[in-house]
């Protein structure tokens, strides 16, 4: 397990060095997308429309923050990270399409992610579920808000971010996924529990 | 001061200081997992939880930014008067803490599919009541988180298999919730009564603090061994694997049906919120989870 500090845009080289259980932290640009906005990018990508910014080698935040208006700037208030499973339908042509390195959540990814991740060299970051306060602590500014039509959690949050972490990484570039990993251990714990208890399996 | 008005102020300060200030056992329990966990990752997820509770109780924002669906608890004092003005007062204080904590809003109209905006609606806040000797109302919040909620689970047994089944299915359904419910858990284990009595007997478990086991040592002890077993499962903080999947397990039961063994399993995230004070009919006010700052 080794310690990270990684600054945007991210290279391909920097992000397979990354190997599961390693701890990274992240400076620079990161860009909340949900459901929504991960479906309207890949709208506008068959369309041939342009995204609002670029977001190659850019992190992915998937959150949904509470974020409060003081004069005419934004502040983040609270910023987990959202269950990412649900974003498992867009991410593997997400990743393709705009070469995007990091994708930040909680509970981890399925397999589709997974291979995209090993083929275009990008890596899933979990962040701490429900640990808001530390979240908006790392973001120093907002830079940005697109498609808040979208609305408040559903809009893309452009962010600056300063050591934004920490996020283990879960999900590595060379077909490695943690939470995969820990699935089968628990399924092949369970059969020695069951005896401990007296239990029929 | 009127009865209600104390209530309602009592009761914001409830939810302001569960939304941003863990009980005491519950950050115990925390610093405890960090000490002895020995997986990495797990390690590093109970840093960051400890950092992040540590940071919301000093700039007093909410610890998760899901502040939960709004649960009182109320023991009222058979002696007290007026307490038909109560239930007022909870539904003005959610709304005044929604505001004033501030809380997300996270209440939706499930017909109209439309967020209320004040955390209260039909039903919710849910009231919980209890009447008791004496002449003091108890006052208990729970906000409650959605990632946890969404694996509490229930089923009605075998009777013939017993206490054994009962094991397997609340380490099945651990195993099975894995890294939503926001490891470590609280778990709140009930069986027996009928469906409905097993939930509430299991939701309710989860406001015992963690260092009071059941005053039965039978329970007691099903509850050390559940600890124990669901340890062994290997899911770990946030499901990154280790040692502590959940801090602890309260249980408690009710005697069933000759043809029924309902057991519920109700699970709490780390952020295990309550806050609790007690009103006193000479208008004192005593905190008891938390200190009042």
């Amino acid at each position: 397990m080794a310690t990270y500090k990684l600054t945007t845009p991210i290279s391909e080289e920097d992000i397979r060095k990354l190997r599961v259980n390693d701890v990274v932290y992240i400076t620079g640009t990161i860009v909340t997308a949900r459901d929504q906005a991960h479906k309207r990018a890949l709208q506008f990508h068959e369309e041939g429309k342009r995204l609002p910014l670029n977001l190659e080698g850019l992190a992915v935040f998937h959150c949904g923050p509470i974020v409060k208006k003081e004069g005419d700037k934004w502040v983040i208030v609270a910023a987990g990270p959202t269950t990412s499973t649900r974003m498992d339908i867009f991410e593997d042509d997400f990743i393709k399409n705009f070469k995007t390195r990091i994708i930040i959540g909680k509970g981890g990814m399925g397999k589709r992610t997974t291979k995209a991740m090993q083929r275009y060299g990008a890596i899933y970051g979990a962040f701490t579920g429900g640990a808001a306060v530390l979240a908006a602590k790392a973001i120093k500014n907002v830079k940005a808000v697109e498609w808040f039509d979208l609305g408040m959690p559903e809009a893309l949050w452009i962010l600056e971010a300063e050591e934004f972490g920490p996020l283990t990484v879960a999900i590595d570039s060379h077909g490695n996924n943690l939470f995969e990993d820990i699935k089968q251990k628990t399924q092949g714990n369970l059969n020695a529990i069951y005896k401990k208890l007296g239990i029929e399996p | 001061m009127s009865l209600e008005k104390t209530i309602e102020n009592v009761a914001v300060n409830l939810l302001r200081l569960a939304v941003t200030e863990l009980p005491r056992d519950v950050k115990e329990a925390l610093r405890n997992a960090y000490q002895e966990e020995t997986s990495e990752a797990g390690k590093t997820q109970l840093k960051a939880i400890l950092n992040n509770i540590e940071l919301a109780e000093k700039t007093r924002t909410p610890m998760c930014q899901d502040t939960g669906t709004i649960i009182f608890y109320i023991k009222a004092g058979a002696e007290v008067g007026q307490l038909d003005k109560i239930e007022n007062a909870l539904f003005n204080a959610t709304k005044r803490a929604t505001t004033e904590v501030p809380l997300r809003p996270n209440a939706v109209d499930p017909i109209q599919q439309k967020n209320t905006g004040d955390n209260t609606g039909r039903n919710i806040p849910y009231i919980n009541w209890e009447i008791v000797p004496g002449d003091i109302i108890e006052i208990t919040v729970m906000p409650k988180g959605g990632g946890s909620e969404n694996v509490c689970t229930m089923n009605m047994l075998v009777p013939g298999q017993g206490i054994k089944g009962l094991k397997k299915f609340v380490i099945d359904s651990v195993i099975k919730s894995g890294s939503k419910p926001c490891p470590p858990n609280i778990l709140g284990v009930a069986f027996g009564g009928g469906a409905d009595i097993a939930m509430k007997l299991a939701k309710n478990a989860l406001l015992r603090s963690l260092n009071q086991p059941h005053k039965d040592p039978k329970i007691a002890q099903l509850e050390k061994e559940l600890l124990d077993a669901v340890n062994q499962t290997g899911i770990g903080p946030m499901g990154l694997g280790g040692k502590f999947t959940v801090l602890g397990v309260n249980v408690d039961y009710a005697v069933r049906h000759p043809a029924s063994f309902p057991a519920a399993v109700a699970f709490n995230c780390w952020a295990a919120r309550r806050a609790t004070a007690q009103v006193r009919p000479d208008g004192q006010i005593k905190y008891l989870t938390h200190e009042l700052r």
